[in-house]
């Protein structure tokens, strides 16, 4: 389980989070909504310690993330998959290698690398492309590469930040389908952050609104859906005022 | 007479200015020294950072020999040439050796070859971190449980450190014997006069003080290359910065070692 304690985070003295609470359950996938800048890659990267709370904390597994040593954090990350909003791919390294560094890091044998390597390529529709560069691929390709990285770890959590920002309809929709089937297939805790409502309602089990740093309201689809706070329904609707 | 009031407020804007350049140098110092209680702290992680240092060998030193040797090729020519002219009428020309050796193993060969190369590998080695870091790459690597030191940087730091000293004893010698070819097509002096001068003042500090010195060059511009890559910020612009600091950081630091060891070791 995942949970966000009243966290706050600021940056040159502005306060982008400011008592941020959500408890996310083991199983779900949660999605988290909100406006652009008001902090859910920041809320994202709290969960594996890539940014240091200013107060409150993440707790993952009954563990406090910010006060977690060195060996502590990596065991930590060692459970947890994350899919970069631009994919993060290392350049230099080919489509294959790109899955294998976590899983060398795992010290999984290199028979299993390879087996891992193939089964994620194949679960997001990419088998073939182990040889080639991560500048060879589309948009649409390099996202289904990070979160075939993700999946390779087998881990008990995925984080993905943005999974369908910049990407046409079609390919969006791909990204839902698999973000849906890996939940599915292997059951992982999903946290995903976007302010794309089609993509939220398609792979949500909840949905929450980040608003002015805090939760303005956590709910199933069908609730978000219904909601008549004034805020949410704006944003869901997309409308401008 | 100005009144006490008016006489500090003209003032405060400078002082203030002080005070925050002090704070931001004083912080500077403590990074740096973070840094580098990290990079000692990922030694232990030998078996991520041997094979990577073993890359960067070939990248930083064996893709870096044929830019040292054409300068030191060269410098070796100059350096004949001006110390004939120099010499002319007062000191034997043999003389000429001796400053060609001395001056190539002592200065000439550490010190330029340093410079030309924090162009070279310290420019590259912040462009690329720089890169990394602003594509959320180096982020990436943390969510796969690697230490960006050991990943990143001690690769980098050791093999700069190592091949340095390497590269430039061949520019030590490329220097030497450019300034030999010189002496005998251009002075008018033979090969015996030339090596009698070369063994003149010579004495094996020359060679260590020069190669240990080297090494110091090597690990200054490869440790300011990673810590101004991993500390870039923006888009491509803040890429830019990033290299521009980090060759005119890594530059200043040489000149200010090479005073440092002179002092301390000669």
């Amino acid at each position: 389980m995942i949970e966000f304690q009243d966290l706050h985070k600021g940056f040159d003295g502005k306060g982008v989070l400011r008592g941020l609470s959500l408890r996310i359950r083991d199983g779900e996938t949660m999605v988290i909504i909100g406006y652009s800048g008001t902090g859910k890659s920041v809320a994202l990267k709290h969960i594996v310690g890539l940014l240091h709370p200013d107060a409150g904390d993440v707790i993952v597994d009954g563990q406090a993330v910010s006060t977690l040593d060195r060996d502590g954090l990596t065991a930590l990350r060692e459970g947890i998959g994350y899919v970069f909003q631009f994919a993060a791919l290392f350049d230099s390294l080919t489509v294959a290698e790109n899955l294998a560094l976590g899983l060398r890091r795992r010290r999984v044998s290199a028979e299993e690398i390879e087996d891992r390597v193939r089964e994620a390529l194949a679960l997001v529709d990419l088998s073939g492309t182990e040889e080639r560069m991560p500048a060879e691929l589309s948009g649409g390709m390099r996202k289904r590469v990070g979160i075939a990285r993700a999946i390779a770890l087998r881990p008990r959590y995925i984080l993905y930040d943005e999974p369908t920002t910049g990407l046409d309809p079609v390919t969006s929709a791909v990204i839902d389908r698999l973000m849906v089937r890996t939940r599915e297939h292997l059951g992982v805790t999903g946290v995903v952050v976007t302010h794309d409502m089609r993509s939220a309602y398609t792979v949500g089990d909840r949905i929450a609104m980040l608003y002015e740093g805090r939760i303005r309201q956590v709910g199933t689809v069908a609730e978000i859906q219904e909601t008549e706070d004034a805020v949410v329904r704006q944003f869901i609707e997309g409308r401008p005022e | 007479m100005l009144r006490p009031y008016c006489f500090w407020s003209s003032f405060s804007p400078v002082i203030e200015a002080i005070g925050r350049r002090s704070i931001a140098a004083i912080e500077a110092v403590g990074r740096v020294g973070h840094f580098m209680g990290d990079m000692v702290r990922a030694l232990v992680d030998i078996r991520v950072w041997a094979p990577l240092a073993i890359v960067q060998m070939r990248r930083i030193g064996v893709d870096s020999i044929p830019v040292t040797l054409f300068i030191a090729a060269f410098t070796g020519v100059v350096l004949a040439l001006q110390a004939s002219y120099t010499f002319t009428g007062a000191v034997p020309l043999y003389f000429v050796g001796t400053l060609v050796g001395k001056t190539m193993m002592l200065e000439l060969g550490p010190v330029i070859c340093g410079l030309a190369l924090a162009g070279r590998v310290g420019a590259s080695m912040a462009a690329e971190l720089g890169t990394m870091k602003v594509t959320e790459q180096v982020d990436a690597l943390e969510t796969l449980a690697y230490d960006p030191q050991s990943y990143l940087v001690l690769p980098r730091v050791i093999a700069g450190t190592v091949m340095f000293p390497m590269i430039i004893a061949f520019a030590m010698a490329t220097g030497i014997v450019t300034g030999w070819l010189t002496s005998l097509a251009l002075l008018d002096l033979s090969t015996p006069d030339f090596l009698k001068g070369l063994k003149l003042f010579y004495q094996f500090k020359d060679v260590w003080f020069g190669l240990f010195k080297s090494a110091t060059f090597g690990f200054t511009i490869t440790a300011v290359g990673c810590i101004v890559g991993l500390a870039t910020q923006g888009g491509a612009e803040g890429v830019g910065k990033s290299t521009t600091r980090a060759v005119v950081y890594s530059a200043v630091l040489i000149l200010l070692l090479d005073a440092f060891w002179a002092v301390v070791l000669l």
